[in-house]
């Protein structure tokens, strides 16, 4: 089922900052379902774009619209920064703290964080503050917090960027399978057989234009530019 | 702190404010707070009228402000002729003195000034200041009674005080006399403060004795016509007390170091 | 140095006796510092916590005055509370004057500005930290300060202790405004003032003795009731 905020319309968006473009401009829709995996170089805008679209930015120039009003559209999707913010809580209150917002009782709401926590298989002790966690857990972590409020649009920036394969491979494992069950799913990723595994569709940036979109099938089979090309094979460009 | 125990802070506070017996403020100068006889006066004066006597301890000068701006009931200060514009200006119905104590000179018991061998104060003065950077003088410098009393002296002496040797600190008289010990200096100070403070060093007495150093205690009942609010009865009452009988007895039998500091002299109405 | 063991083996005197006075004075200057770091806290914390999570035309300005009044001499806040209630002030029908009640508002204005100015740099360290992740789930204002006090409170409380500190080593605008009156408004600093005034160096140095551990005792307290130093890993 397609959510009711979908499509989102992007026209033109422009981020200018310091007195320099870093993003745009950039007309796209983003419609439908499945996983939209956000590619390109370090520096090219993938971040910028995410928050862009999460709201978290003020555009230079043009216009960003969902299907719905405003107050509606912000408390369906959730964000996973790159680097995780950690609140000065446990781990459980981290995790529920999403909930809590909502008015869920507290018992109610740990309750559904450590199952949770379970299903991500974020095996720690979940009393303990936050910032004993590793980084990989941390990722976890984030990953929990968002998910539990089930958003209909979850974006992602690199969150497994400091993830060994297993853990990464169960990132994978329950992205796909809320993915199944029809949250929307735009992320970010340096790792090219992550984006081969879950992309349904590709975004690729380069210099903070959008240069290539495209079904992640054909975008890998056969990329249009040279800079997608260069990127995907892993070349190092001049 | 949870909101009710701010409230009960908040409630102690009030209650500390808000005062149980009759009580009266009176403004009272260093030296006489410093002489120690206040803590003779007033239990009796509590257990014979029932008022409790509030001291505020301050200068002279800020003495008369508080009385002027009505802050206080009573005022009982040794200035005479500021007090006397004060009743002049109506801020007090009327002045009675009450006792006087004496001035004196304390300096380096070595006396380098020789200062001891005036006949009077003035003449003493003058020995200080002869000897120039030989010997150091520390004022109150506060427009206090004693501050007044030493200018008038060295009036008396015709000498502007001034110089290296001249400091003027600015203080009450046991942070005055403090000054003057830490430096070995001279200073005039009021007998009871003197006998009372603890710190003398090499500081002794000097001179004594000229009629120049006599300093009247006067009483200043605060005009209820100006502040309506003054507890002008109360301030009649403590009047009578302190002009009594009991009062001449309490005061010329208080004694430091075996003398008499005060003489009564009120005179009965 | 004679003093100050003097001065020493006096505050165990009076300690051990538990001098009538000592206790009295000792009760109003808790009292009075107390109750101003509640009041105080109770304007500052927030007043510290807005400024940091809202953008405003004045809040330069406002951060800038909170930082000059943190340097203000308490002679001069006593002075101008003086004037202010003095019974020729504006307020003197309230005959607040030389009451404790007096003292506290003096001290709370001169508490106030460290606590917010304290508690605006713990709660604006955190909100760049918490920024993000607060918008991205569209907290609302409320929940923002609300969230943002609790995480921070660590710091907080730190900022009461400092204003109660601040508060309770204060004699400048006490004294003014309080007018050291024996049984009525004498507090632990006015009284050494007043010893040292007199010449007593012991006696000050032993009200000094029993100030110093009265301020350590209330800060173990306070940590121990809050038990922050078992959450010292935030
Ligand atoms: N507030 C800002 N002020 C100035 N420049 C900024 C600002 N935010 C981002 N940039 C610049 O914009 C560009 C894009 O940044 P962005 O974080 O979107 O890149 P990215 O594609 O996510 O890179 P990475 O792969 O390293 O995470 C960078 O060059 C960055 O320095
Ligand atoms: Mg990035």
């Amino acid at each position: 089922m397609v959510s009711p905020i979908l499509p989102l319309t992007l026209d033109g968006v422009e981020l200018r900052r310091a007195g320099r473009r870093i993003l745009g401009p950039i007309t796209l829709t983003l419609g439908g379902e499945g996983i939209s995996i956000v590619l390109g170089p370090n520096g090219s805008g993938k971040t910028s774009l995410l928050r862009c679209m999460h709201g978290l930015e003020r555009l230079s120039r043009g216009s960003l619209g969902w299907n719905r009003a405003d107050d509606q559209v912000r408390a369906r999707q959730a964000f996973v920064f790159q680097t995780p913010v950690l609140m000065r809580r446990s781990v459980i209150d981290n995790i529920a703290y999403p909930l809590r917002l909502d008015g869920v009782p507290a018992g109610r709401a740990r309750r559904r964080a450590a199952d949770l926590a379970e299903t991500i298989g974020l095996a720690v002790t979940l009393d303990a503050p936050v910032q004993v966690l590793s980084g990989g857990e941390r990722q976890k972590m984030a990953l929990a917090r968002a998910l539990i409020r089930a958003p209909e649009v979850l974006f992602l920036d690199e969150p497994c960027a400091s993830l060994d394969l297993a853990s990464t491979a169960e990132i994978e494992t329950i992205l796909a399978r809320a993915r199944d069950a029809g949250t929307r799913i735009v992320m970010s990723t340096h790792n090219i057989g992550q984006a081969r595994r879950l992309a349904d569709d590709i975004l690729f940036l380069d210099h903070g234009r959008l240069i290539e979109k495209g079904p992640g099938p054909a975008f890998f089979v056969g990329p249009l530019t040279p800079q997608a090309r260069a990127h995907i094979n892993g070349d190092l460009l001049p | 702190m949870t909101p009710k125990s701010i409230l009960t802070t908040l409630a102690a506070l009030w209650l500390a404010s808000a005062a149980a017996a009759e009580e009266l403020k009176m403004a009272v100068t260093t030296s006489f707070a410093n002489s120690g006889l206040a803590e003779i006066l007033l239990p009796v004066i509590e257990r014979d009228t029932g008022i409790t006597v509030q001291l505020l301890v301050v200068g002279t000068g800020q003495a008369l402000k508080l009385g002027e701006a009505g802050d206080v009931d009573a005022v009982l200060v040794h200035a005479r002729a500021a007090e006397d514009a004060f009743v002049a200006a109506g801020h007090a119905t009327h002045r009675r003195e009450i006792m006087y104590n004496d001035f004196i000179v304390v300096g380096p018991s070595d006396d380098a000034a020789g200062a001891g061998a005036a006949t009077t104060a003035a003449a003493s003065f003058a020995a200080i200041a002869g000897a120039g950077a030989g010997a150091a003088f520390v004022s109150r410098g506060d427009d206090s009674g004693t501050h007044k009393a030493e200018l008038a002296i060295w009036q008396a002496a015709g000498i502007t005080p001034g110089g290296d040797w001249y400091k003027s600190v600015g203080q009450g008289m046991g942070a005055a006399l403090n000054t003057a010990a830490g430096m070995n200096a001279y200073i005039l100070a009021d007998r009871a403060s003197w006998l009372n403070f603890a710190n003398k060093g090499d500081l002794a007495l000097i001179f004594e004795g000229d009629a120049a150093l006599f300093n009247q205690y006067a009483y200043l009942p605060v005009n209820p016509a100006h502040h309506p609010h003054v507890k002008a009865e109360a301030a009649q009452a403590l009047e009578a007390w302190l002009t009594s009988d009991t009062a001449k007895a309490l005061i010329e039998g208080y004694r430091i170091a075996g003398q008499q500091l005060f003489t009564f002299n009120a005179v009965a109405n | 140095m004679n003093d100050l063991f003097d001065g020493l083996g006096q505050a165990l005197r009076l300690l051990v006796t538990l001098d009538a006075d000592l206790i009295e004075i000792t009760g109003l200057s808790l009292r009075v510092s107390l109750g101003a770091t509640v009041v105080a806290s109770a304007i500052g914390l927030p007043l510290g916590a807005w400024i940091a999570v809202n953008r405003f035309r004045l809040r330069r300005t406002v951060i800038a005055l909170l930082n000059a009044l943190m340097g203000l001499p308490p002679v001069v806040v006593g002075l101008v509370v003086y004037v202010i209630l003095s019974r020729s002030g504006p307020l003197g029908v309230l005959g607040l004057l030389f009451t404790p009640s007096a003292m506290v508002i003096a001290q709370v204005i001169i508490v106030t500005p460290i606590i917010a100015s304290i508690a605006h740099q713990t709660i604006r360290d955190l909100w760049a930290d918490y920024h993000d992740l607060l918008i991205s789930l569209h907290a609302t204002r409320r929940q923002r300060i609300v969230t943002l006090v609790w995480d921070a409170r660590r710091g907080l409380l730190t900022a009461g202790l400092a204003g109660f500190g601040r508060a309770i080593g204060e004699v400048g605008a006490i004294m003014v405004v309080g007018g050291n009156i024996e049984h009525a408004t004498r507090a632990l600093t006015t009284a050494i003032a007043l010893e040292t005034g007199k010449g007593d160096f012991a006696m000050a140095l032993a009200l000094g003795f029993v100030l110093i551990a009265l301020a350590i005792a209330v800060n173990l307290a306070l940590h121990m009731l809050s038990g922050t130093e078992r959450s010292s890993r935030w």
